[in-house]
């Protein structure tokens, strides 16, 4: 007999119902739809490229991230830690902004093309294949540095003294010690990047575009938007959904690293990396990766700055309106997110619940969106509830994150506090209110403000169901750089930023101020 | 009385059996070696852990379908005895309302609760602030104020000092006095047990022995007794 068996917690086991429903009855939804379509020449080809530039992109934001994170951890400068934080700042950038960015540096009337030009060479073209593998090494190289570096830093430091010691040069260090850690982080890292790449729209829609350069989720959003041909919008929602689960089942094998976890302001000391060649190797990685890194973001902010005394029409509008579907989904994951996790580490069967709260891993926001469509066409107006569906979707696919996030932190409250509670009769609401929240809270704050930054920043499901009338802030941007209004998206996307940092600075420092 | 009828307790590999009877106001050691099944046994009748087979009454009353909060149990673990995110006024207020609505009487019982333990006017610092003895004597008061009719001590003072650990027994003796309540202490020193205890029940080689008078048991150990304390 173990412990007493636990009760069966009837909020979580709603969420996890609500999220089965939400993901495979889109999917069912989408399958009914599909039988009579058939994939077209041109669809195949979306397949292909989605996956080669998905592999691409995972192979390259690894294997220079390899380097970059080798750099970090052995070396000690000013302002160290903060690049290191600055690497967990892409991800919560929207992808829009970046992509402004992008195209200020390597774009047509870029920096590089500018220099080009004065050098008397030819321009580059920063659309197709390229340009979408470059936006999203930029968005996936911060977060591959940040988890191969947490594996150089669980290399313990007496491995490194001892090899020092023995006189182990630098090829029988990297082979006895660095390899084997890269052997073993590597292969997640690069799943993750895979699987991230594998559900690019934004990116896609704004770099890539045509008959060589699509993925399925743009196919999908091409087929409702110009053709409004339900039925081949359905299959193509069918099959990313097909990619996204082997994907997904394939990264169940792996043990995925963590991208968040402490301590890593702490360089690995290092006897035998003092070569000048090494050092200067590594100063010059390192000086690369943030001139790539900052380069763009700061673009935005310069060619911004100017445009943001004359702030484009329909802007503070556009604004409130993300913040609404940012609080309104960012309140409606953690609230799912709490209850799934006390599901799970409390009560009965929480390994189905669990798997539950990982569903929509598989799913993406236009598989989503598109079934969403094909159940509401027939009752109302999709445009109408654009801003509910947006949160909904953008809720639903934070949820996997956000219960990630939440999970140790229940389970450590659950085994230092949980007897206390159950002997004092502590349950349901009131141990929420009174154990649960109050211990949770940095980590609640934390995973809240990524979720509200994703959030804001999505560029998705709303473009798939916003008229003109209901636009958020990023897909104002995307219209405005579509109009070649360049100044004015950029003054619109530091507004963005702005708002999507301070969002996430808010509530990571309301966790942060918890009562001790 | 709290009555133990062919107990038995399975976790994993390990077995525990018990079978015996316990009157109200009865102070009562449990000692062993460790790993024999002392906080087993305490933990079964505080409803963490459900019974493989035998029967938990009290006063007549089957224990088993009662969630540990609704049992006339109140339990001091071996840590972890207070929320570290609430004050000693919250935390001694959870023993008389798990919601925490607490009316003016209810709040001056928690104030005259701090004053009984020696920690007046201390209601509104956090457990991190108080030495080691001053929580466990706030962790003390809360039982006081839940006044359930069985007090289990799962070794809370281990951590103390001798002297800090004399006073908390002390204070044990005159609160289980006052309420009249049953009183189980795990313990590993035989001198808390003459100290504290009437009665002392030996735990070892998966069964926890028949109650026996503290000194007469001391004074002519049975083999697993002796083994335990040495030569």
């Amino acid at each position: 007999m173990a412990r007493r068996a636990g009760t069966v917690s009837w909020p979580g086991v709603a969420v996890a119902a609500a999220l089965c429903l939400l993901t495979l009855g889109t999917l069912g939804a989408v399958l009914a739809r599909a039988g009579g379509a058939s994939l077209t020449l041109a669809d195949w080809s979306a397949v292909r490229f989605t996956v080669l530039q998905a592999a691409v992109s995972a192979l390259l934001s690894v294997g220079l991230a390899v380097p970059v994170a080798r750099a970090l951890a052995r070396r000690r400068f000013a302002g160290r830690g903060l690049l290191i934080a600055l690497m967990g700042a892409p991800f919560l950038l929207p992808v829009i902004v970046a992509v402004l960015g992008l195209l200020a540096v390597f774009g047509r009337q870029g920096m590089l093309n500018d220099a080009l030009q004065a050098l008397g060479l030819p321009v580059v073209s920063v659309y197709g294949f390229h340009g979408v593998v470059l936006a999203h090494v930029f968005f996936n190289l911060p977060l591959a540095v940040r988890m191969i570096l947490s594996g150089w830093q669980d290399i313990p430091a007496e491995r490194f003294r001892l090899a020092a010691a023995l006189g182990l040069g630098p090829g029988a260090v990297f082979r006895h010690l660095e390899w084997p850690m890269l052997r073993a982080v590597l292969p997640g890292a690069m799943v993750a990047v895979f699987l991230i790449c594998l559900t690019s729209f934004a990116v896609a829609l704004t770099l890539g575009g045509g008959p060589r350069a699509t993925t399925v989720e743009l196919a999908i959003y091409q087929a409702l938007r110009f053709e409004f041909n339900l039925g081949r919008a359905a299959l193509l929602a069918a099959l990313q959904f097909a990619l996204c689960a082997v994907a997904v089942l394939a990264a169940g094998w792996l043990v995925l690293p963590g991208a968040f976890g402490g301590g890593m302001d702490r360089p690995v000391q290092r006897w035998n990396a003092d070569g000048p060649l090494a050092r200067l190797m590594d100063a010059g990685v390192i000086a690369a990766a943030a001139v790539f890194l900052l380069l763009p973001p700061g673009m935005v902010v310069a060619r911004g700055l100017p445009g943001l005394s004359d702030l484009p029409a329909g802007l503070w509008a556009a604004a409130a309106r993300s913040v609404l579907v940012a609080v309104l989904s960012t309140a409606l994951c953690l609230v799912a997110a709490l209850a799934l996790g006390v599901a799970i580490v409390r009560g009965r069967w929480s390994r189905t619940l669990e798997a539950a709260g990982m569903l929509p891993l598989a799913a993406s926001s236009l598989v989503l969106g598109t079934g969403l469509l094909l159940i509401l066409h027939p009752v109302i107006t999709p445009q109408r509830l654009a801003l509910p569906v947006t949160a909904l979707v953008n809720a639903a696919l934070a949820l996997p994150f956000a219960l990630r996030l939440l999970l140790p932190a229940l389970r450590d409250i659950e085994t230092a506090h949980g007897r206390l509670a159950d002997a004092l009769g502590l349950t349901g609401l009131a141990r929420l209110r009174w154990l649960v929240v109050p211990r949770l809270r940095p980590v609640l704050g934390f995973a809240a403000g990524v979720v509200a930054a994703l959030s804001m920043g999505d560029l998705g499901v709303i473009a798939l169901f916003a008229d003109q009338g209901a636009a958020t802030l990023p897909l104002l941007v995307q219209r405005l750089m579509g109009a070649y209004r360049m100044e004015a998206a950029a003054a619109a996307a530091l507004v963005l930023v702005a708002l999507s940092f301070g969002i996430f600075w808010c509530l990571d420092r309301w966790g942060r101020h918890a009562a001790s | 009385m709290l009555r133990l009828e062919g107990v038995a307790l399975h976790q994993g590999e390990f077995r525990l059996t018990a079978d015996w009877a316990l009157q109200p106001g009865d102070r009562v050691a449990v000692i062993g070696p460790s790993g024999a099944g002392k906080s087993t046994l305490l933990l079964a009748i505080a409803g963490f852990l459900a019974l493989a087979r035998g029967r938990l009454t009290w006063l007549g009353q089957d224990l088993a379908p009662l969630s540990p909060g609704d049992r006339p149990v109140s339990i001091l673990f071996q840590d972890h005895n207070l929320f570290p995110h609430l004050t000693l006024a919250q935390n001694l207020g959870l023993g008389l309302s798990p919601r925490l609505r607490l009316t003016p009487a209810e709040a001056a019982r928690i104030d005259a609760a701090l004053d009984r333990v020696g920690l007046p006017g201390m209601g509104a610092r956090k457990p991190g602030t108080l030495s080691g003895g001053q929580q466990s004597r706030a962790a003390l008061a809360r039982t006081l104020l839940r006044a359930r009719p069985i007090l289990l001590l799962d070794e809370p003072f281990a951590a103390l000092g001798p002297a800090l650990k004399a006073d908390m027994l002390g204070l044990v003796t005159e609160i289980a006095a006052e309420t009249g309540a049953l009183v189980l202490m795990v313990t590993h020193d035989p001198a808390d047990a003459r100290r504290f205890a009437d009665r002392t029940i030996v735990v070892s080689e998966g069964i926890a022995a028949q109650p026996q008078p503290t000194d007469a048991l001391f004074l002519n150990p049975p083999q697993a007794l002796r083994e335990y304390l040495g030569p």
